[in-house]
């Protein structure tokens, strides 16, 4: 391993395809807490027929040295078939889920917040999937920071409520886990 | 989550009960002995034992101590150790054994009851989340949940126990699976669908390695348990590859006895307690070749100040174990075996010569280092003299040349310890059973106990301390059951050496709690549990004790009350590099200068 590069500091998403079997979730958090790793999301779910394998897709933060460990950590541990750094094995797509309550009631002049949520929520291709004449829930999907930005504009118009996928992620291209 | 695997056994495949399934697949596993205590949960196996002779029961005194059995068995003989233990309070004292052998890389299989399916999560009687606590505690761990799983379960764990970097594996056995019928399935042939460690090195790899070894003007080689993990035949090419190469070698505490301990390239062992020549050599050398090893801190010292002008070259069967510590500059995956023997192949394949002239000065070097022979002690030899504790081990050492039987040694953990390590010099593998990362005291005893079954005409000497000997002293009653001649070595200084040595040179000489007040009379004891009890007070008294001990064909506790203010030198202080170590007492007031960054190292 390279002297100069083992000490930067990068986020990494590392996809992970396991045995969908009992306590595999529990061995990869384990893992995580008992070794001091940092996991800044994590999604799980079956993805194959028959639901016997899932894949669990981790957004984790540390020096490289760190994030080579946990990907060495994962990959031997008993069930779990391939690991793959979605961050550094070339170009790939990372998506989450959200959806935002924002609570602006129609009466005590919140009608301007009402139409300001709307607007951003169309310029950030936000859907409205549940309104009532005092709040909305928006859903929407894409990359972290777009999440974030739309957040932020959300708080002074009355954010009252987030509920997150966390990170699913995949490759570019033909290149598969 | 749920289990949706489908059933992987024929519809026609024979059953019989749960427990008869168990037992059957042990036999296929070739399981010969189980060490074990019965309890609620897993009586239905312990009545399967009683209608068979092909797997031996062996019943300890604690469950703790019937893992530490296991691995005893398991590091002498190569092979699986199996443990049986109940529920609950059963399981959860095997915790400590289990952690030990993942520390150490030991292949163990636990059995442990459970209660029956209906009744997880009840909070029933002697319920425990066996799983859940032993996750960390284990390579990988199963709860047998549906009966069709019981002989697939058994036989996929001694598979992932053996394989790769070994380790412990606990099958968790409900009550009603052990009751009710299971069909029996033979070991897979095919292979594993997900758990396939890569055994073979790279031969690429390998041949840089060879060229940069080939290009070494101060080359060091540096084993450890993985050679001793890969068998006898690692062991033999390790022999032949340095032997080829005229480079020195050492060992760790765990690799002892993979290169013979007599060989003049041996320079001894390496890290906080092993030798000035070893230690300084890793220091100084320009080509370091691990093999087996995994960088740990009583190894490297200070991580920033260690071997720090070396291009590395780590050779281990587990991924995670190399750029984890140290950085290195050639990292091969493969069993230390395969990769031993790859090297030496390479080694001939490559017509580079050696830089002979650096290499003899290299040695020059390493041998005025030896000349400070750091192990020297002064014992005095007038009657009624006190024995030095290194003065006991190399006496020990001496008087067991002329024994004809194999001999195997354990120890506890503490001073004793590396005395062990330090005097007594193991010319073959797998003769030598220590707890190393885990540091368990109490280990020395039920360690013993497994390898003397292994080996029933073999000498077997448990080096202890008075106070590890005493965290399973129980385990005499197991010595008296099965009359196992283990003879237990007590180098007796009434305090807890190690503890009472670290608050002498970096506490003030504050010996909180660390003396061994009201110890038994180990003679008396000894005759409690049928033993054979011996004591040496003084110098002259030794030899005569050791020979008594060594004659005696049934267990012995061999007191022998030891200078209780020696302390274990050579030493590298906590958060001190390689080359800052001290060589005994003399020099120990270097140690003042620790700063509480070195005292937090442990």
């Amino acid at each position: 391993m390279p002297q100069d590069n083992i000490n930067t500091f990068r986020t990494a998403t590392i996809a992970v395809l396991v045995d969908n079997e009992p306590g595999i979730l529990a061995r990869v958090v384990g893992l995580f807490s008992g070794r001091g790793y940092n996991i800044d999301s994590l999604t799980v779910a079956a993805v194959e027929d028959g639901g016997q394998r899932s894949r669990i897709n981790i957004v984790t933060s540390g020096t490289e040295m760190v994030i080579e460990q946990i990907k060495a950590q994962l990959d031997r541990l008993v069930p779990v078939h391939r690991v793959s750094d979605l961050s550094k094995d070339g170009p790939h797509l990372a998506r989450e889920m959200m959806m935002i309550k924002v609570i602006c009631p129609h009466q005590d002049g919140g009608g301007g917040n009402r139409a300001e949520a709307l607007r951003l929520a169309d310029a950030f291709r936000a859907r409205v999937v549940d309104a009532t004449t005092d709040s909305f829930v928006f859903e929407m999907t894409g990359a972290t920071d777009k999440l974030d930005a739309f957040m932020d504009l959300m708080r002074p118009l009355g954010l009252a409520e987030v509920s997150r996928t966390g990170v699913a992620a995949i490759a570019r291209g033909t290149r598969v886990i | 989550m749920t289990h949706a695997a489908p059933p992987q056994t024929p519809p026609d495949a024979p059953t019989a009960a749960g427990a008869e399934v168990l037992l059957r697949a042990l036999k296929d596993q070739g399981v010969d002995v189980l060490f074990g205590y019965p309890g609620g949960s897993v009586l239905p196996i312990y009545d399967a034992l009683f209608n068979q002779n092909a797997i031996r029961h062996i019943l300890v005194r604690h469950e703790q101590a019937a893992v530490h059995a296991a691995e005893g068995y398991a590091r002498s003989t190569g092979r699986v150790g199996v443990v049986l233990v109940t529920s609950g309070p059963g399981a959860t004292n095997a915790v400590t054994g289990l952690t030990d052998a993942l520390m150490d890389s030991i292949p163990i299989v636990c059995l442990t009851g459970q209660v029956p399916t209906h009744l997880i999560g009840n909070d029933a009687f002697q319920e425990a989340d066996t799983t859940g606590i032993t996750r960390p505690a284990t390579k990988h761990n199963y709860l047998v949940k549906r009966p069709e799983d019981l002989a697939r379960v058994i036989h996929e764990a001694f598979y992932v126990a053996r394989s790769g970097r070994p380790g412990p594996v606990v099958i968790d056995l409900p009550k009603d699976i052990l009751i009710g019928r299971a069909p029996y399935t033979p070991p897979a042939e095919t292979p594993h669908r997900s758990y396939r460690p890569q055994t073979q090195p790279d031969a690429a790899l390998i041949a840089r390695a060879v060229a940069m070894l080939k290009s070494a003007k101060r080359p060091m080689i540096y084993t450890g348990g993985g050679v001793i993990n890969a068998g006898p035949a690692a062991s033999e090419a390790l022999v032949r590859f340095v032997r080829k190469t005229g480079f020195p070698v050492t060992n760790t505490l765990m690799g002892l006895g993979a290169f013979p301990a007599s060989d003049p390239q041996f320079l001894g062992m390496l890290g906080m307690h092993g030798t000035y020549e070893a230690n300084l050599a890793m220091h100084g050398c320009d080509v370091l070749l691990n093999v087996g090893a995994r960088f740990d801190d009583r190894v490297t010292g200070r991580l920033n100040a260690f071997s720090p002008g070396s291009r590395k070259i780590h050779i281990d069967i587990d991924p995670s174990s190399i750029n984890k510590n140290v950085p290195v500059d050639l990292p091969i995956v493969g069993d230390a075996g395969r990769a031993l023997q790859a090297l030496v192949a390479a080694w001939d394949a490559d017509p580079t010569p050696v830089d002979r002239p650096a290499i003899a000065a290299w040695w020059r070097q390493i041998d005025a280092w030896k000349g400070t022979d750091c192990l020297r002690f002064t014992q005095p030899r007038e009657p009624g003299s006190i024995i030095k504790p290194q003065y006991a081990i190399q006496r020990l050492y001496d008087l067991t040349r002329a024994v004809k039987q194999d001999i195997f040694i354990t120890t506890e953990v503490g001073q004793h310890q590396m005395w062990a390590a330090q005097y007594f010099k193991f010319e073959q593998p797998n003769h030598w059973m220590t707890s190393g990362g885990l540091g368990t005291m109490g280990y020395g005893l039920p360690a013993a106990m497994g390898v003397q079954i292994a080996h029933p005409d073999a000498l077997v000497i448990d080096i202890a301390g008075e106070a590890s000997i005493l965290m399973n002293i129980q385990e005499l009653g197991t010595l008296a059951q099965y009359k196992l001649p283990v003879k237990i070595f007590i180098l007796n200084n009434e305090y807890m050496g190690m503890v009472r040595q670290w608050q002498e040179l970096l506490h003030g000489g504050r010996y909180s709690e660390s003396y061994s007040a009201a110890l038994p009379d180990f003679i008396k004891l000894a005759d409690a549990y049928h033993a054979v009890g011996l004591r040496a007070k003084s110098v002259d008294e030794l030899d005569g004790v050791i020979r008594e001990m060594l004659a005696s064909d049934r267990a012995v506790i061999a007191d022998i009350a030891v200078d209780v203010k020696e302390n274990c030198y050579p030493m590298i202080p906590s958060g001190a590099a390689h080359n800052e170590m001290i060589l005994g007492s003399d020099s120990a007031g270097g140690v003042a200068g620790v700063t509480d960054e070195g005292k937090v190292l442990v």
